[in-house]
């Protein structure tokens, strides 16, 4: 009885909580939409003008500003975008003259892949060397570690890609250094998701090639969070080592390695989690300019690009759609935590 | 305190090599005009792609080769260095200054002042600063101060995040209350009490913020969005060192060695700060 009355009051705490960061959320995105709207407003240059072709008259330019709406108050003008922006209508795209949200929702699939994979890889290497380095604590090994893990952790995605550019693209060319796949091959996806689909369709070719382009700038940006990950899960790490329950596994005999593997990392894993979700909303951000770096063709590399041409329409709705990804995963994150946390879940 | 037991710490000789270094290419900034062996600008096609000095072909006076317009590659980066420190030090200090402004405030005051800057933060952390950053300079138009004005505006919720949570933790100490039964108002010991033991904190996220800067400039010069005109930048050279990569390796090679140098030795200076001024590892 008691135990059913203590899940009830969790599943309580857990919902109010859902609730109250959904609504911080909701002021959060609101936040966003305003500092859009405020930045790209305030931008030089007539939009209207770049529209229409030399020597449109006045005539011409009124009726457009009207049918954009420029023509009223900017208050007027903001309730006026943020309708539409709820609704799905993200506006035409001024240099591809194409449906904002549907540009946008056609190259998000790249970049989530390439940051998935480039999560993926960075935990890998992460908890490996954190374990290593837990696994040997005192020694030369250790050392080691923690230095590789520093400067790795000092230089950005950025750099990272460049070196990598040098070492993989010229010194000794193994891996794609441009694109996202290469150009003559026949692609029979339907999807965006190239990589997904290329692994359900059992084309493994494809999935070989579509690898190829992605691992260098995967490994960009997964680097600096692969030193995150490995510097705080030893530290962690080591804390639960010294605890009896993982003293008295020791004991029973077994192995160092099965040790760290069997008992503490569950335990020790609940800090490096959270610190996890929020790096990975960085690591979405470095797609922008690692994206550009390796030609890659991502929603950052057309951000960039849309910046360049002043695109606002496009501009804005890529800056709507990270900003919801960003509040998701840290939403997401929050309520796992939550729901992982001990000391949440026994009140 | 224990001035001099501080002070007799020797000094980890990783720090000194990131002293050695910042010192170094700092003094090369100021002085380029009188260091530089050539003029950064000058083009002479007659000395396209020299490769730098120990390989075959290279050219005396032209120590680490040319570019594909024959520019110098030393005295492009000499003077690249210019736009690189007076961005890591202008920007990193405006940033400082706002974030730390508004985190004491939020930190110390709490109440409504709090809710609203972590509101702000939290939208400002919605936002890719990169994306945001080429945003705001295609807005605010190129130039130098617009680079300033957007690392500034872009990151000073790295300040304000970290000294807000310092502000709050000193503002339940015992020393802010006796303080405050001592008298003192409460900007008073928030400016004489609070700010002097938040500062250590301050002075360290400077220094790492000065290494961001220099990349977030390297980075929108690199989209060629940075300073408009043709003054070599660090990223602008990156950005002519990717295109011909295969023809000219050098000019990509030394760049971002130098970047790299230039970002380890902040780093490594606000880590060093930070261990020097914290009192639990002190």
């Amino acid at each position: 009885m008691r135990g059913e009355s203590v899940q009830s009051d969790y599943a309580r705490m857990l919902l109010q909580r859902f609730l109250v960061r959904l609504l911080t959320m909701l002021v959060t995105l609101f936040g966003v939409a305003i500092v859009v709207f405020v930045v790209i407003r305030v931008a030089p240059g007539d939009p209207i003008a770049m529209m229409l072709p030399p020597g449109a008259s006045d005539d011409d330019i009124a009726r457009l500003r009207a049918l954009y709406g420029l023509d009223k108050s900017i208050v007027q003008q903001f309730f006026i975008w943020l309708g539409g922006v709820l609704q799905g209508d993200f506006g035409t795209s001024i240099s591809l003259r194409q449906d904002v949200l549907g540009l946008v929702f056609d190259r998000l699939p790249a970049t989530l892949e390439l940051a998935t994979v480039a999560l993926l890889m960075a935990i890998a290497l992460g908890v490996t060397a954190a374990i290593l380095g837990a696994r040997s604590r005192g020694t030369a090994i250790e050392a080691g570690i923690d230095i590789a893990s520093g400067a790795t952790l000092s230089i950005p995605d950025f750099l990272w890609g460049l070196v990598l550019i040098l070492l993989f693209g010229v010194l000794v060319p193994v891996f794609d250094i441009s694109g996202r796949v290469s150009p003559q091959l026949d692609l029979p996806f339907v999807t965006q998701f190239y990589l997904v689909e290329s692994i359900l369709r059992l084309r493994f070719d494809l999935t070989w090639d579509l690898l190829k382009h992605m691992l260098m700038p995967a490994v960009a940006l997964a680097l600096p969070l692969a030193a995150i990950i490995a510097q705080l899960l030893k530290q962690s790490l080591k804390e639960v080592l010294d605890l009896d329950y993982v003293v008295l596994a020791r004991v029973k005999g077994f192995s160092e390695t099965q040790v760290i593997l069997r008992e503490a990392l569950k335990n020790a894993a609940l800090p490096t989690l959270t610190l996890v979700g929020v790096q990975f909303t960085f690591l979405i951000g470095g797609t922008v300019i690692v994206e550009r770096l390796f030609s890659y063709e991502g929603l950052g590399n057309m951000a960039i690009d849309a910046v360049i041409n002043r695109d606002l329409p496009l501009i804005q709705g890529i800056v709507l759609v990270f900003a919801l990804l960003f509040v998701l995963i840290n939403l997401a994150v929050d309520m796992m935590y939550a729901l992982l946390n001990p000391r949440l879940r026994h009140g | 305190m224990d001035e001099a037991r501080i002070s007799r710490r020797p000094v980890s000789p990783r720090l000194w090599l990131a002293g050695c270094w910042l010192l170094m290419a700092l003094l090369a900034a100021i002085f380029a005009p009188l260091i530089a062996p050539q003029d950064p600008l000058a083009q002479d096609l007659m000395l396209e792609r020299l490769p730098p000095f120990w390989l075959d072909g290279a050219e005396p006076g032209y120590w680490l080769g040319t570019d594909s317009l024959g520019r110098d590659l030393l005295s492009r980066l000499i003077f690249g260095g210019r736009i690189a420190f007076i961005v890591a030090f202008a920007a990193a200090t405006s940033a400082c200054l706002l974030g730390s402004a508004l985190g004491l405030i939020a930190g110390y005051f709490g109440g409504w002042p709090e809710r609203i800057i972590s509101r702000v933060v939290d939208v400002w952390m919605a936002f890719p600063p990169v994306l945001f950053a080429i945003l705001l300079v295609a807005v605010l138009g190129t130039g130098l101060s617009s680079v300033i004005l957007a690392i500034a505006i872009i990151d000073w919720t790295r300040f304000c995040r970290v000294i807000r949570a310092e502000a709050m933790s000193q503002a339940r100490m015992d020393y802010v209350e006796s303080a405050r039964i001592a008298g003192y108002g409460r900007i008073g010991i928030m400016l004489r009490e609070v700010l002097p033991n938040v500062l250590p904190s301050v002075v360290a996220l400077l220094s790492l913020e000065m290494g961001i800067a220099v990349i977030v400039e390297a980075i929108l010069s690199f989209v060629n969005l940075s300073i408009s005109t043709d003054d070599p930048t660090w990223g602008s050279i990156i950005a002519e060192g990717r295109l011909s990569i295969h023809q000219a390796w050098w000019v990509l090679v030394f760049p971002l060695i130098t970047l790299i140098l230039t970002v380890l030795s902040f780093s490594q200076f606000g880590e060093a700060l930070k261990a020097r001024f914290d009192p639990v590892l002190r």
